[in-house]
């Protein structure tokens, strides 16, 4: 058993400051432990969120040292033993108590976002008939927990506060999940490119770099739907034919007919 | 204290998970004001940790499988002591609740021919259970949560509920708190439905999360409805073990289901020694017919480790108070040896447990496509709970209802893997379907004012104690709490125990009121723990209560001092209910007695 500082954000919308405390730290350690001993034992109001505890649900989101990381699971043994530990709030999103931010936007970008349309069932029993290896990406989008960090580390929002025009990694993700799911119908490549602002994302890559799920959020999610977008809007061949035509670009659903 | 805000909804639904987020969905059809209340944000529930799969009999795998056999293997599974209506509206409905979620975006993975893919499971005849990898809760409750949000529900999300009101005999609201803020909401609603889930933080090694407190058994008894079964408590046999700060995080049965094998320290398989006799017929008693069993082979009986829960985690414990236990106090579970049966070993268990391979990889340093587990056994389900009609899912309590793990009846002594999900499904839907019909029978009730005033009162006393030398907070009582009830009242119970923990139990409700907070109203975990307390202290004095009423071994329950199954137990249900003077009662009522056609069911598929 190993004492450690710890140095965690304590305040509200009126701001606050990183306060010292002390864990003691066994093996196998993680930083949710040893802020939930803190709780329990120094400081009982100390707001945190968590349910889980092993990185399915996406509540502890946290930067750690400065990283953007889900607490429950950050080991303390993976941390420089020479240096305190800090744990802050997640900086995107307004912090409403100690670790505890506000993510409501989250939810409100998703209720925008067009649901989920099938086509027609396939049998008389109402099943539809999809093959591993063509639900093989949805699957993998669908992996999301929802844990918000890839929004919190995406310039975009968090340095630009873009939050009205661009709806960050984790809905182009739900997004790409949608069109890219073998059943639906629904069209979506407009609106991501007007109220969604895909065209903001310039590939850094630190949303992926940060998915505790390890889902390629920028390769296979964000890059394909830009291509999606840059098909039909941008092609230059289309564009001529379009213009000598006077015909509009195409929905999902005209091209399928 | 100032007032609480009034909210009014036709039905409120309290706690999304899948029970609740069904519930609404179904509420919210009939064209009704619902509102959803939930105490985390939304989608985080414990559905979410819920991983093997979603038990159907759909047939897709195994066309011999149809709800009869589903039917047959949930009653055996919970030694017949089921609500069998129940169990019988469960198997019937299942297929079509899991048909339905993939109408709403679901995406299972799937047979060869582009079916929803089956997979074994403990307990379940043929291959049952619907799945996606190992993470198959989030899928259902991401399914549900996307599809809900499009159905014009009302989600008040951090939101506790602490207290329920009434006009007569039935409900008509419920005090809350939100956690933000730390301000009173009062719902008015004509009907509620419950669906608060498990009650796992009364013990020590548990998989459930902070918030199952067993609010809503607890906050139910308080408004007079009866509690069933609360002695069978499931002990998943596989959590983790080690490092310490892991304990009783879930392993899933899947794991077994891919053809995991339970070796004891010196390398044995233990769980071929002792086999139930009502389980011989189905169960292989050789590893080479294990093997083929889990690879598909119709022909085949299933390995001892898809024994049921119960008995696969007593077999652990007997292992590990034998001497053979592993390092740190647990058993083996090895995927790994399966590299001598299949080519490309690593990549298979990486695509069917992607969840386990991470969990381990990420927690405990082990990889587990080349190295065994260490499990033992942990507390994750309770059987028991809020008795509900089975058709309708009300409870003793007119206009209020209750669905999923808060409510009982479905699994009797012992839940099968797999049938949670199901069960969420199917009785979250009739739940709903039933609280919005009888909501709009109703006129909106009233509610006591007084009484809403001195349940504020209750809640923010704890601010108003004044610290002192002997004062304690919150978090020292629960986890004393439970360490009393890991210890006395755990996987092997006895009467002196049992009676100890009674007294103890006792000791720590004194305790409870007198426990000081700090800080203020927002936000503040200790004041939370503070109210949730009572609740954890109803639901283990339950439990405790009716493990001790309880004079054999059936399903979950184990008396070291009773061991095996009386005849005349099978017959009694244990009922709890608040008297006048505010005393939990403990009554004995007969199991309902299955059908003639229902046994016959039973008996074509001994």
């Amino acid at each position: 058993m190993a004492e450690r500082k710890f140095k965690i954000w304590r305040g509200d919308q009126s701001g606050g400051k990183f306060e010292d405390y002390d864990a003691d730290i066994s093996d196998g350690m993680v930083v949710l432990d040893a802020v939930l001993q803190i709780q329990a034992n120094s400081a009982t109001d100390l707001a945190t969120r968590w349910n889980c505890k092993a990185g399915k649900c996406g509540s502890c989101s946290a930067e750690v040292n400065g990283m953007p990381r889900l607490m429950c699971m950050t080991r303390m043994e993976d941390l420089p033993a020479d240096q305190d530990v800090r744990v802050a709030p997640m900086k995107t999103f307004p912090v409403k108590r100690d670790l505890v931010t506000d993510v409501s936007w989250n939810y409100k970008v998703k209720k925008r976002i067009k649901k989920f349309s099938p086509r027609p069932a396939d049998n008389a029993d109402g099943t539809w008939n999809m093959m591993q290896r063509d639900v093989d990406r949805v699957q993998e989008f669908r992996k999301c927990i929802e844990c918000f960090l890839c929004q919190n580390v995406c310039h975009v929002l968090r340095e630009h506060q873009k939050q009205d025009e661009f709806i960050g990694p984790r809905f182009f993700l739900y997004a790409a999940a949608l069109e890219m799911h073998p059943l639906d119908t629904e069209d979506r490549i407009d609106e991501l490119k007007e109220a969604k602002g895909i065209g903001y994302c310039n590939i850094t890559k630190c949303c992926t770099i940060v998915c505790p799920e390890h889902i390629q959020i920028t390769d296979n999610a964000i890059i394909p739907l830009k291509e999606r977008v840059v098909d039909r809007f941008f092609d230059p061949v289309k564009l001529i034919l379009r213009t000598l035509t006077g015909r509009k670009a195409k929905s999902k659903a005209a091209s399928n007919a | 204290m100032g007032q609480a805000k009034r909210i009014e909804h036709d039905v409120l639904v309290i706690g999304a998970g899948g029970a609740g987020l069904r519930a609404a969905i179904e509420a919210a059809a009939d064209g009704l004001s619902v509102g959803l209340v939930c105490k985390s944000l939304l989608g985080k529930a414990h559905t979410v940790m819920a991983e093997g799969g979603v038990a159907a009999a759909l047939a897709n795998v195994d066309d011999r499988d149809d709800w009869k056999t589903h039917f047959a293997d949930t009653m055996r599974g919970g030694q017949y002591v089921n609500s069998w209506r129940h169990a019988q509206l469960h198997a019937q409905q299942a297929p079509d609740r899991v048909r339905e979620l993939e109408a709403w975006g679901a995406v299972f993975d799937r047979t060869k021919s582009g079916k929803i893919l089956q997979r074994n499971f403990g307990g379940h005849k043929y291959p049952r259970l619907a799945h996606v990898g190992d993470r198959t809760g989030l899928e259902m409750i991401r399914t549900l949560q996307d599809h809900g949000i499009h159905q014009g529900i009302d989600v008040h999300m951090e939101v506790t509920i602490i207290r329920l009101f009434k006009q007569g005999e039935r409900v008509v609201g419920a005090l809350a708190y939100d956690r933000e803020r730390g301000k009173f909401r009062l719902f008015s609603a004509k009907s509620i439905v419950l669906a608060t889930g498990g009650v796992g933080r009364a013990f020590d090694v548990t998989s459930n999360s902070w918030e199952y407190s067993g609010d809503g058994h607890a906050i139910a008894y308080e408004a007079g409805a009866e509690l069933i079964d609360m002695e069978y408590i499931q002990f998943h046999p596989t959590g983790m073990v080690w490092p310490p700060s892991v304990k009783g995080i879930l392993v899933t049965e899947g794991v077994r289901g891919e053809g995991g094998v339970l070796r004891n320290s010196e390398g044995k398989r233990f769980m071929f020694e002792d086999i139930p006799d009502n389980y011989k017929n189905q169960t292989a008693d050789n590893e080479e017919e294990g093997w083929r069993y889990t690879q598909g082979d119709k022909n085949a009986r299933r390995p001892p480790e898809l024994l049921t829960r119960d008995h696969v985690a007593r077999c652990i414990v007997r292992e590990i108070r034998e001497g053979r236990g592993s390092p740190h106090g647990g058993v083996y579970l090895d995927i790994a040896w399966i590299k001598e049966r299949l080519p490309k070993a690593a990549e298979h268990i990486k695509r069917k447990l992607p969840s386990m391979y991470h969990q381990f990889k990420e927690l405990a340093g082990v990889d587990i496509t080349s190295e065994a587990m260490e499990v033992g056994p942990t507390t994750h389900y309770s059987m028991g709970g809020i008795r509900v009609d089975g058709d309708s899912q009300m409870s003793t309590v007119p206009g209020l209802f209750a669905a999923g793990e808060c409510a009982a009846g479905l699994h009797g002594a012992n839940r099968l893997g797999g049938n949670s999900l199901s069960d969420l499904l199917v009785f979250g839907k009739l739940a709903g379907e039933h609280a919005a019909g009888y909501a709009r029978e109703q006129d909106r009730g009233e509610i006591d004012q007084d009484e809403v005033m001195a349940a504020m009162q209750w809640a923010l006393e704890p601010f108003g104690r004044e610290a002192s030398a002997g004062s304690e907070g919150p978090f020292q009582v629960q986890s004393d709490l439970q360490e009393r009830m890991q210890e006395l009242v755990g996987i092997v119970r006895k009467e002196d125990e049992l009676a100890r923990a009674l007294e103890e139990i006792t000791g720590l409700e004194e305790r409870a009121k007198k426990v000081v907070v700090h800080g203020n109203r927002e936000f503040n975990p200790g004041w939370h723990t503070a109210m949730d307390l009572p609740n954890l202290l109803t639901v283990s004095r339950a439990i405790a209560m009716c493990a001790r009423a309880r004079k054999e071994s059936r399903g979950a329950h184990f008396r070291i001092d009773h061991e095996g199954k009386d005849p005349d137990f099978g017959k009694i249900t244990h009922a709890l209910a608040k008297n006048e003077e505010g005393q939990m009662i403990l009554r004995e009522d007969p199991v309902p007695e299955v059908p003639p056609e229902l046994q016959q069911i039973i008996k074509d598929n001994e």
